[in-house]
């Protein structure tokens, strides 16, 4: 229709395509600067803001905050690490049943969440991330327990710190990408008009809670393929990984960059894991120093750090 | 073209003990220009409900074009024709108009599950979307986010989007509801230029907005018809007066 939407380079406009591109090198170039601690964190980064966009695919665009995202990822990682150290399969495989069983999990969440909204929607998800917390807690045979589970997951060709990163960063671009393009689908625009209106759109013929249970199921996909690299990254599962702080920290991250915005995960994620190491290093009260970030965020930048600086600059723009 | 397009015989709708439509029998030809006017709670919505499916009647039957229809979720009968606007304006706030008309031509189609696809329309959906926004005198708006336009632009979009889905019927519910007046003579022109093929039944309390608009009026009064007339003497007419032109919003 419009001149701009004749030159799209797979679905992006000239400018989107160059700044992703631009983003992306940087990215790759990272390791020949940082050290390998550095370049630790920059991965973790990587893994968690995949995380925060499968929930923002959620939040942001269905109206629904999910709070058992984190239980949905650590299963990925539990059946990882089980895998691969317990059944000693092949990582490549170990990887896919991961994601298979997170997106198993999501379904059956779905299943039993998509008939509620708003509060009841967050504490629906809430308590079904304790069950599979409790479930690893006291499977202990499987789980490990408390002590969790050891295993070597890397490949042979991804042991290298930088190796690693660079595949963790292949793997953020095309899961980013696949997220962007299910967000601007038809379908996607669907869980826009369900957050917008729900008795509007079964009015139109649109089957609401199907909508939401297709939404849930993909998301949860993604939050496997996090938990997946996690297993990867960490070689190591315990219930920490399942817990609640995890849903939490996942949803911060959301938050912090900004609900809606998809690719202001990554900003979030950084932003909490940057903080967290600096933090940990003077005080052992991290969840505090996050609760008082969240609060100042809550205050000051609610639409987020991308969100508040897209209405600065529009500010700026606006101005004479 | 003699057969009518709707026949309700003897439909009530009851909540508990209140019957909200109490055994109306009404007969619409096809193309006609149907009024339905009342006072306040006369059981003009719930009709529509019972019409279009919101809220099935609890007894009687809903002819559509040929179909029984009364058992039908409101798709199934939107799939065969009907569509609807709401008296309580019900749309996407934070969307363009153009992606609430896609919603709207997108729920009876298979393309709503389109999880990758591009999100652009394609040459019949853009020309579809074209007309009705046209039809509906808005389209110029297309890229307009609904929550910054006007109150009156989103009445018309209300109908655009009725609209696009190209109904046989058309159920109109005080479109004109709350507007300035001269925003009211942009709906009625917005109804007067619709396709004389689609039937039209419109919910109108401005007899003057109403009468100049349709072939034929139904006055409801506590859940049943109380007159069937053409516009020409239902101002006369003495029950009409008594239960609807006495009332003090309509001196
Ligand atoms: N969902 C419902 N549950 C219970 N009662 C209802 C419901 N919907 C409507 N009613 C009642 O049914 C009666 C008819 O309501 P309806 O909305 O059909 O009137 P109306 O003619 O459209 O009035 P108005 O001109 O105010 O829009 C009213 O007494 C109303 O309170
Ligand atoms: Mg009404």
């Amino acid at each position: 229709m419009t001149p701009a939407s004749k030159s799209r380079i797979l679905g992006m406009t000239a400018r989107g395509a160059t700044t992703a591109a631009a983003i992306l090198i940087v990215a790759a170039l990272l390791p020949l600067g940082l050290s390998s601690y550095q370049v630790g964190l920059a991965t973790e980064i990587l893994i968690f803001g995949i995380l925060a966009m499968s929930i923002d695919i959620l939040a942001g665009f269905a109206g629904r905050t999910s709070l058992g995202h984190g239980a949905i990822f650590g299963v990925s990682t539990y059946v990882v690490v089980y895998m691969t150290s317990q059944a000693e399969m092949s990582p490549w495989l170990a990887l896919l049943l991961g994601i298979a069983a997170a997106t198993v999990v999501a379904a059956v969440f779905a299943l039993l969440a998509v008939r509620t909204s708003g509060v009841y929607f967050l504490l629906l998800t809430l308590a079904l991330g304790m069950i599979i917390w409790g479930v690893c807690l006291r499977w202990t045979q499987v789980t490990g327990g408390e002590n969790g589970m050891r295993g070597d997951v890397r490949p042979a060709i991804l042991v290298g710190q930088s190796a690693f990163y660079w595949a963790v960063l292949a793997c953020a671009a095309v899961v980013s990408y696949a997220m962007w393009r299910f967000v601007c689908s038809p379908f996607g625009l669907t869980l826009r008009g369900i957050r917008d209106s729900e008795s509007r759109m079964r009015s139109l013929g649109y089957n609401v809670p199907l909508h939401l249970f297709i939404g849930f199921s993909v998301s949860g996909v993604f939050a496997g393929i996090a938990g997946a690299l996690y297993a990867m990254f960490n070689n190591f599962v315990s219930p920490s990984t399942v817990a609640l702080a995890q849903s939490v920290e996942g949803v911060l991250m959301m938050i912090a960059g900004g609900v809606g915005t998809l690719f202001g995960a990554f900003v979030g994620a950084a932003a909490i894991i940057v903080l967290e190491n600096i933090v940990s290093s003077y005080t052992q009260r991290w969840l505090m120093v996050l609760g008082i970030t969240f609060v100042l965020i809550m205050i000051f930048a609610p639409e987020g750090i991308i969100g508040k600086l897209r209405a600065i600059f529009s500010r700026k723009a606006k101005a004479p | 073209m003699s057969e009518p397009i709707l026949t309700l015989s003897d439909v009530t709708v009851a909540f508990d003990a209140l019957k909200a439509v109490d055994g109306v029998s009404l007969t619409v030809p096809r193309g006609q220009r149907r009024a339905i006017i009342g006072p306040n709670g006369a059981g003009k919505t719930t009709l529509f409900n019972a019409i279009a499916g919101a809220h099935p009647p609890t007894s009687g039957k809903v002819m559509f074009n040929g179909n029984d229809v009364s058992e039908l979720p409101p798709h199934r009968r939107a799939r065969l024709g009907i569509s609807r606007t709401f008296q309580i304006t019900n749309l996407f706030p934070t969307l363009s108009v153009q992606d609430n008309m896609m919603l709207a031509l997108r729920g009876l189609k298979p393309k709503k599950f389109s999880l990758f696809g591009a999100p652009d329309p394609d040459e019949a959906e853009a020309a579809r979307i074209g007309s009705a926004l046209k039809a509906a005198r808005i389209a110029e708006r297309a890229d307009v986010i609904v929550k910054e336009m006007s109150y009156g632009e989103q009445r018309q979009l209300e109908i655009a989007i009725a609209l696009v889905t190209t109904p046989t019927m058309l159920l109109l519910d005080e479109p004109a509801a709350g507007l300035s007046p001269s925003e009211r003579s942009m709906i009625a022109e917005v109804i007067r230029s619709l396709d004389p093929a689609i039937t039209v039944i419109l919910i109108e309390h401005d007899m003057d907005l109403a009468l100049g608009l349709v072939d034929h009026v139904t006055c409801m009064f506590e859940g049943r018809v109380l007159v069937e007339e053409p516009p020409e003497g239902i101002r006369r007419n003495a029950k009409v007066q008594e239960v609807y032109l006495g009332k003090p919003r309509h001196a």
